[in-house]
């Protein structure tokens, strides 16, 4: 979206210039948000009007603003944004502007420039020569990189409210407790991620050790193969849980039947050498060693997997970014494309990736804890359903009406 | 006693193409341009008012049309600021004239086309203005902060009307003259809703700028070629001098275009 503030003056009630202007930027696709409006009293006295005019592409404003001035608005100046060179590498000038996840714009040179990406808790480095703005965190900060401060000359657009009903993620918006009803949610959600695919949406898993442990595995795997995940970011750990659970039957020595295994506890241990053995998760599975579970899906069906690490890895098995600096690029790097996450049984994970998601971007959090589920959602107002449940009948559920709505389609 | 300024047409021709009615190839017969303006004149003079003559200026054709010298109201004179470099140079002639006859000059900012009481015409208790084609709608703006007046300001939407005189004629008793179609929807329902009596014009006769007539009480001189509106005019009580006005209408005016109040009225 870009916008111009405009401003009427003069008798524009009696000679209905007011509502000529509102009318013209309605029927020319663009919307307005009036500041304000200050009536003359008495006969002679002018009126005075400040609009925000919004239009979809800066070519559309432009034309749209030079009808309206025809009619007397002028466009408001709008202040330049203030850049301050960094002292050194990795530190910000001290009043750096902190971007939210919304889409920015900064006025630079007379200019609208549009802050890419729209990143949660950045500073914004703005390029002179390629007049371009993006947004940095501190390791992507060298010295001198010139860095807005202060508030002025920024425009932050929230995301707009769908105006169709049929959203049914504007249409939830909440956070659906653990003793409400969820099925129609789910049924909703399987019907969304069809339409995602078709229109060649990506779909990212954030998936924890839970998935596994709670043998819900399966029916992720479901999903892998009727190829309704584009991508699986996790942990150390779930990775490991997985294999585990695909070479010997356990996750952390637990049965699916909650029995402990006989030198169970020693499993999770050798799943780990199994795969640093091997080489990796895709050269156990090259190998045959790996024949089963969600990584062995994921490799076969081609899901890009994003694994991380932290400070409780046994391991880590190869493939694991350990770095996290490194971790939060790759992670970045392969959210940049996505339309559609599921935040599924992970809190920290969670809240890590929804820290880098664009506001636009449909999310879906399941989790036993209901503060947790508030918390990974609240940057994604508009565009967020939460679930407090257990993460297995989630995904069965959710698998089910997959697999319903494929036979069917097929049918 | 009214008081007029009116300006012979000695150097008057079609020299340039302004507006769609101006059409070099088709110029003005000078001797029957001259005969109708003397026309106008003695209609004028007969009819209780005083008539001023400004010296007409060579390379200014369009001098003749004081209309959109400016807007004179009590002893303030609005000069105009011409839209076409072509009439631009009438406006030092206009002023030093209003100057030298005890008017206090009131300038609007250079960046603002005004084209005086062509776009400008008091009726009831607004001014009205029209805007687009000659008069941009800031100066309306400003012309209200001089003049401190309600100004209802009305979008021009068809070329051959580009001045608001040559399609909105405001009567002494509130009713206005005028032809619907020369403005946007707008201009429409505001006119509407600050006249109580608009006498709709026909195209046909608004073609022959019967619109572009001089009020003096009961009387209005306006260009021949309007038998209906002649007609509904008398039904309201006004006597109609309908004169020829060919050669000017060749340059886009008439009656009213020839004839500046001074002033238009005594306060706004």
């Amino acid at each position: 979206m870009f916008s111009e503030t405009i401003e009427l003056r003069g008798h524009i009630i009696d000679s209905l210039i007011l509502p000529k202007v509102l009318d013209q930027i309605l029927t020319h696709g663009a919307n307005f948000k009036i500041g304000e409006v200050k009536i003359g009293e008495k006969r002679a006295d002018q009126s005075f009007a400040r609009i925000e005019v919004s239009a979809e592409t800066s070519e559309a404003l432009d034309e749209l603003i030079l009808r309206l001035r025809q009619h007397g608005a002028e466009v408001l100046e709008r202040a330049e944004a203030q850049l301050v060179r960094a002292p050194a590498d990795g530190v910000l000038p001290r009043d750096f502007y902190v971007t939210t996840n919304q889409q920015t714009f900064i006025r630079f040179d007379a200019e609208e420039i549009e802050v890419r990406p729209a990143m949660m808790d950045s500073a914004i480095a703005v390029d002179r020569k390629k007049r371009s703005a993006r947004a940095v965190k501190f390791f992507d900060v060298s010295k001198d990189h010139e860095i807005v401060v202060g508030h002025q000359g920024i425009r932050v657009v929230p995301v707009q409210r769908s105006t169709s009903h049929t959203d049914l993620f504007q249409f939830i918006n909440a956070t659906v407790d653990a003793d409400e009803p969820k099925s129609a949610i789910i049924r909703g959600l399987g019907r969304e991620l069809q339409l995602a695919r078709a229109a060649k949406g990506k779909i990212a898993i954030v998936a924890g050790p839970a998935i596994v442990r709670t043998g819900a595995g399966q029916h992720l795997v479901r999903l892998i193969e009727s190829r309704y995940v584009n991508r699986l970011f996790a942990g150390n750990a779930f990775a490991v849980y997985d294999v585990e659970r695909a070479l010997f039957g356990t996750s952390l020595g637990m049965n699916p039947d909650l029995a402990f295994a006989r030198g169970g506890h020693e499993n999770h241990m050798r799943a780990i050498n199994t795969i640093r053995e091997a080489g990796g998760i895709s050269a156990a599975v090259d190998k045959e060693i790996l024949t089963c579970g969600i990584m062995y899906a994921c490799v076969r069906h081609g899901v890009d997997i994003v694994l991380t690490g932290s400070i409780r890895d046994e391991g880590p098995i190869p493939g694991v970014t350990t770095d996290v600096v490194e971790a939060q690029k790759v992670m970045r790097e392969k959210l940049a494309d996505v339309t559609h996450v599921l935040l599924l049984a992970t809190i920290q994970h969670s809240l890590a990736v929804a820290s880098m998601l664009a506001p636009n971007i449909k999310t879906v959090c399941v989790d036993m804890d209901s503060s947790a589920v508030e918390r990974a959602v609240e940057h994604q107002p508009l565009q967020s359903i939460g679930l407090v449940t257990d993460v297995e009948p989630f995904l069965r559920e959710l698998a089910d009406c997959i697999a319903t709505a494929e036979a069917n389609s097929r049918g | 006693m009214r008081e007029l300024l009116l300006c012979p047409p000695d150097y008057y021709g079609i020299e340039y193409e302004i507006n769609p009615w101006m059409s070099r190839a088709r110029g003005a017969e000078a001797p029957l341009a001259q005969k109708q303006w003397k026309e106008l004149h003695a209609t004028l003079s007969k009819l209780d008012c005083k008539i001023d003559l400004i010296a007409p200026q060579p390379k200014l054709p369009d001098m003749v049309f004081t209309a959109n010298a400016g807007l004179t109201v009590g002893r303030k004179f609005i000069p105009s600021n011409f839209r076409h470099k072509e009439r631009a140079g009438e406006a030092p002639h206009f002023a030093r004239w209003m100057e030298e006859h005890g008017y206090e000059i009131a300038w609007l900012p250079d960046d603002l086309y005004f084209e005086g009481e062509g776009d400008a015409l008091f009726g009831g208790d607004a001014l009205f203005c029209g805007y687009k084609f000659r008069s941009d709608i800031q100066s309306h703006r400003a012309v209200g902060e001089m003049l401190s007046c309600l100004v209802i300001s009305v979008e021009l939407v068809d070329p051959r009307f580009y001045h608001l005189d040559t399609c909105f004629c405001p009567l002494p008793d509130g009713a206005a003259v005028w032809f619907p179609a020369a403005f946007d929807e707008y201009g429409q329902r505001a006119i509407r809703e600050h006249v109580a009596d608009l006498i709709d014009v026909l195209p046909e006769e608004a073609a022959h700028f019967s619109c572009n007539a001089v009020v003096l009480e009961h009387d209005i001189i306006l260009p021949e070629g309007a038998p209906k509106l002649v007609a509904t005019l008398h039904d309201h009580g006004y006597r109609c001098h309908e004169l020829p006005m060919s050669e000017f209408l060749k340059a886009g005016g008439a009656c009213k275009c020839l004839t500046m109040f001074l002033p238009q009225r005594e306060k706004p």
